[in-house]
């Protein structure tokens, strides 16, 4: 079994083999997730998987001389990442040898002028518990609920954890328990519904009443859609689906790096030439608690940090390595400056007046497949999906056949920005590329005077 | 590093696509030892006789990861990543079952085997489809990707030093803001045990070598790149360090500083020549996936969605032009996603996906064509260890046609001619589509004039495959893939390969940045 004891002890070994001149951070990653893969309310995959994996990140101290390919003084930085088994022995066997490997190809890299020595800072210790359904009962306790429905699916739940120490006696401990349910309701002619379920304990009354509000949205449904012709539309997007927005600015968009590399969407506003509304508001906020504050170096991020005031760029995340190349200040994020904790607040706008500030246009549950097409012009693309409606006069009229939109979040989050929902949702991350993902994004709805659409 | 010793072409013709070979059980060296715990486990899992379990199988999985990195001739990463551990399947009243454990002793994987069968039984009042072992017929054979100048003949610094020197030569002008070299080698070993007797054995092989340049003239940003990670395949390092790779490298920094200084992508419905590097995308999104099986059952429509074909349309969809003849061919030596047998234990064959245009077959598993009762491929395929198999493209070819490049383009009026995708989304039923590109030209009464940036199109795929003119002979070939297609729930990464020559299509929406 991985948990700090475990780590700290393997941890120790492996420090206690570091040689003059040598350095080294250490990040852990695992988990011990059960999954049930639904189709039709029936289950198509289900099974456990136990993962854990250990970076090493070795720097090599030399001092300052030329090899004839590179000047190799400065820190020379090697990685390598090796599954854990839980099995003591074993997985020191394993490590010591990864650290054997790294110590003979440090020496064979250039000095990375930007590498940055480990430090000895405060630590963290966040553990939280759950109540999750037994794994062997996890299927009658979801499926006895979905009888009669047609709904596809994934079951997710478990224990995540996450860990960092380094050699100069730094060691954080995250640990958690959570569940996911992410569905979809299905009416006979193809038209969905989207819900997800998710928490740390496991509430029958509460799933139920998750499965009944979804079943009500499913009956509007059921009217013949619309088909809207491409123009100019006033929209209402759902939290969830301007999480999908604000997911665009988390890979590069806010990062200090990816600005100054000319990589970012928010370059427009870097240089003045534009600014969001002054209702857009951005930060990271860590006070969930579902995600850790400490980074792969092992500093802690603050607890809420503004990236977007009013529409005014004032921070971007900047991590120690770019705070060294650029001359900049870090703010203890993430190496790949990616949002881990976003936030964005709410306005003024009450839910039940939501219809009738729209008037007439599209209300927008969820967006699909979204990407740039164009980078540096802040222009995005892709489809709405799932329960999305014709408007008008305040009242629904029926479901519209998918359209696409391609428009910039200038005016997105910018001119076309009317109103905010005051109440903010938070939308868990339940991806699982590699293993499952932690924490979310919290967001309100937002009322659009204009939102184009092409096809 | 001597670049004169690099004869192997960059890219691999289609027109010469030798069948990967599969390899004599002895060649395989590791592979052959890697497995080895597995025949004792499951020879103690007979012993016990694992109730109610009518299959078991172990795919065990071991793949190394080496990634090196230059921005700016700097040092971005020198990493290696080693993943190792046993998907253990079993299969009770009718369900599969699985438990992933990174312990590989006999012990731990008999109670592995254990609890996937609990799982499968807990389960299978809810089962999907009564399943039997058939969806896991037995299998002996070894496979392995060719490899002539293996991935550690090149050391370290060697490789640290080429990537420098990328990056150096990449940075032609002040106007270049960025530049980076990236080299990646992955090595993946499977074995595959089970109680029907299957014992086989895989060890595949990838390179990649990509480099890019970021310019910018004023407020306007672009990006160029030498094919991007596309530009993958299987075998040695003989496959990226070709005699044309410096050649690359200047036609790299050439194109972005030819992209600042260009005209936005007109806004048209006109003709469009896509190559290679931009079809292999288009194969992918619009005809790749909207043919696996699972996703026209619904396993996927919670996720990445479903498609638009029906289970009827199989031997009767016009899909597009007669022009069209698009294989599933896991067997081309030196494409991505070759293999001698998928994730089941399924032997890999060529097969026709479409012929003449017509819809023939889809990409389905054994459980898939079981449920659907459509003709599939041998497809199930899955990430890692800790990932159970799911219906997946492997290498998903647009066969050759007859027109040259220079008839293909002589014969447009006025169109755009795009390379390299850059921006690719489509919907949840696979039909509206906008994709973008690095790098485009346009083509003025039969000749290519000037560079134009931001080129993108838009369409609906079958319309889109309908207005397909011209295919492109053998000498226009390439062979790229796509190493991150992300599907499924727990969701996977897998690589795809796609082969394709240069096509004209007609009548396509075309248009620039913002």
């Amino acid at each position: 079994m991985i948990d700090s004891v475990y780590f700290e002890g393997l941890t120790a070994k492996l420090l206690s083999q570091l040689k003059e001149g040598e350095h080294l951070f250490i990040n852990l990653s695992g988990e011990n997730s059960q999954f049930i893969r639904i189709n039709g309310a029936k289950v198509r995959q289900t099974g456990v998987i136990q993962d854990a994996d250990l970076e090493l990140e070795l720097l090599l101290e030399k001092k300052s001389e030329d090899d004839g390919a590179f000047t190799s003084g400065g820190l020379h930085k090697v990685a390598s990442s090796t599954t854990l088994c839980g099995l003591a022995y074993e997985d020191h066997e394993r490590l010591s040898a990864a650290l054997k490997r790294l110590r003979a190809e440090a020496s064979q890299v250039p000095a990375d002028p930007f590498a940055q020595l480990p430090q000895r800072l405060e630590s963290a210790l966040d553990v939280t518990s759950g109540h999750l359904p037994d794994v062997a009962n996890a299927p009658a306790a979801l499926l006895g609920a979905l009888e009669g429905i047609d709904v596809a699916g994934i079951y997710a739940a478990g224990e995540q954890f996450r860990a960092m120490s380094n050699s100069a006696g730094l060691t954080h401990w995250f640990s958690t328990k959570t569940f996911s349910f992410d569905y979809s309701f299905y009416t006979p002619s193809q038209r969905a519904v989207k819900g997800v379920f998710a928490g740390r304990d496991w509430d029958r009354g509460a799933f139920q009443n998750s499965i009944a509000r979804s079943r009500e949205k499913l009956r509007a449904l059921e009217a013949p859609a619309r088909r809207l012709d491409p123009g100019s539309y006033r929209v209402f997007l759902e939290p969830a689906a301007v999480a999908d927005f604000i997911g665009m600015l988390a890979w590069g968009g806010v990062s200090e790096a990816a600005l100054r590399q000319g990589e970012s969407p928010l370059l427009k506003i870097r240089r003045g030439e534009a600014t969001f509304s002054p209702l857009f508001n951005l930060s990271e906020d860590f006070s969930r608690g579902d995600i850790p504050r400490f980074n792969s170096e092992g500093e802690l991020a603050p607890k809420e940090l503004a990236l977007i005031c009013d529409g005014k760029l004032v921070h971007t995340l900047v991590c120690s390595r770019t705070a060294a190349e650029y001359g900049a200040v870090s703010n203890q994020a993430d190496s790949s400056e990616m949002l881990r904790a976003p936030s964005m607040r709410g306005g003024d706008l009450r839910l039940e007046d939501v219809l009738m500030r729209l008037g007439t246009g599209i209300y927008i549950s969820n967006v699909h497949y979204l990407n740039w097409s164009d980078v540096p012009g802040g222009r995005v693309t892709g489809m709405t999906r799932y329960a999305c409606f014709w408007v008008e006069n305040g009242k629904m009229i029926a479901p519209i056949e998918n359209l696409r939109f391609d428009d910039t979040i200038y005016s997105i989050f910018g001119d076309a920005l009317e109103a905010l929902t005051a109440q903010c949702e938070f939308m868990a991350d339940t991806g699982s590329y590699g293993s499952r993902n932690l924490g979310g994004v919290s967001v309100p709805g937002m009322l659009l005077s204009g939102m184009k659409f092409k096809l | 590093m001597n670049k004169g010793t690099m004869p192997v072409p960059m890219i691999a013709r289609y027109n010469t696509t030798p069948r990967a070979a599969l390899a004599k059980p002895t060649d395989l060296g590791d592979t052959q030892r890697m497995a080895a715990n597995l025949h004792s486990a499951l020879k103690q899992l007979k012993q016990l006789h694992l109730k109610d379990a009518d299959w078991v199988g172990f795919r065990e999985v071991r793949e190394t990861c080496t990634t090196r990195s230059m921005r700016d001739a700097k040092p971005e990463a020198n990493s290696t990543s080693t993943t190792h551990g046993v998907m253990v399947e079993v299969l009770a009243n009718g369900q599969f079952g699985y438990a992933a454990t990174p312990r590989l002793d006999d012990e731990s994987l008999a109670k592995a085997a254990e609890t996937a069968r609990d799982n499968a039984v807990q389960a299978s009042r809810w089962a999907v489809h009564p399943f039997t072992a058939a969806q896991r017929p037995p299998v002996r054979t070894n496979y392995q990707s060719p490899v002539v100048r293996g991935l550690t003949s090149i050391s370290p610094r060697e490789m640290n030093a080429l990537l420098a020197e990328i990056c150096v030569k990449l940075k032609r002008s002040d106007k270049i803001i960025r530049t980076e070299a990236t080299s990646m080698t992955i090595e993946t070993e499977t074995s595959f045990v089970s109680t029907n007797g299957s014992d086989a054995n895989q060890k595949v092989s990838l390179v990649i070598l990509d480099f890019d340049a970021t310019a910018q003239d004023g407020s306007v940003v672009q990006r160029r790149s030498g094919g991007g990670r596309g530009r993958a395949h299987q075998g040695g390092w003989e496959q990226v360090l070709a005699d044309d790779l410096w050649q690359r490298v200047d036609l790299v920094a050439d194109q972005v500083l030819e992209l600042v200084a260009a005209e936005e992508c007109p806004s048209e419905t006109t003709s469009l020549v896509l190559k290679p590097d931009q079809m292999m995308l288009q194969i992918h999104e619009s005809i790749g996936h909207p043919l696996e099986l699972d996703r026209i059952l619904g396993d996927e429509r919670n996720y990445a969605g479903w498609s638009f074909v029906k289970l009827e349309d199989f031997g009767r969809l016009q899909y597009g032009s007669r022009l069209m003849n698009v294989t599933f061919d896991p067997t081309v030596s030196n494409e991505m996603a070759s293999y001698g047998f998928d994730d089941t234990g399924v032997a890999a064959t060529r097969e026709f996906l479409i012929r003449d245009g017509v819809l023939q077959r889809g990409l389905g598993s054994l459980e898939s064509q079981l449920r659907s009762k459509v003709p599939g491929v041998a497809n199930a395929r899955a990430c890692s260890w800790n990932r159970a198999p799911i219906d997946r493209m492997a290498n998903i070819n647009l066969e050759p046609g007859t027109s040259s490049f220079n008839e293909i383009v002589s014969g447009v009026e006025r169109g755009v001619l795009m390379e390299t995708n850059r921006s690719w989304s489509i919907d949840d039923f696979r039909n509206k589509f906008q994709f973008g590109c690095e790098y485009a030209k346009l083509i003025e009464n039969g000749k290519i004039t000037r560079t134009v940036r931001n080129p993108n199109y838009r369409g609906i795929t079958v319309p889109f495959w309908s207005n397909l003119k011209k295919v492109g002979d053998a000498s226009t070939s390439g062979v790229y893939g796509t190493p991150n297609c992300g599907k499924g729930e727990p969701n996977q990464i897998i690589r795809v390969g796609h082969a394709s020559p240069v096509c004209l299509f007609e009548n396509i929406e075309v248009f620039g940045g913002a």
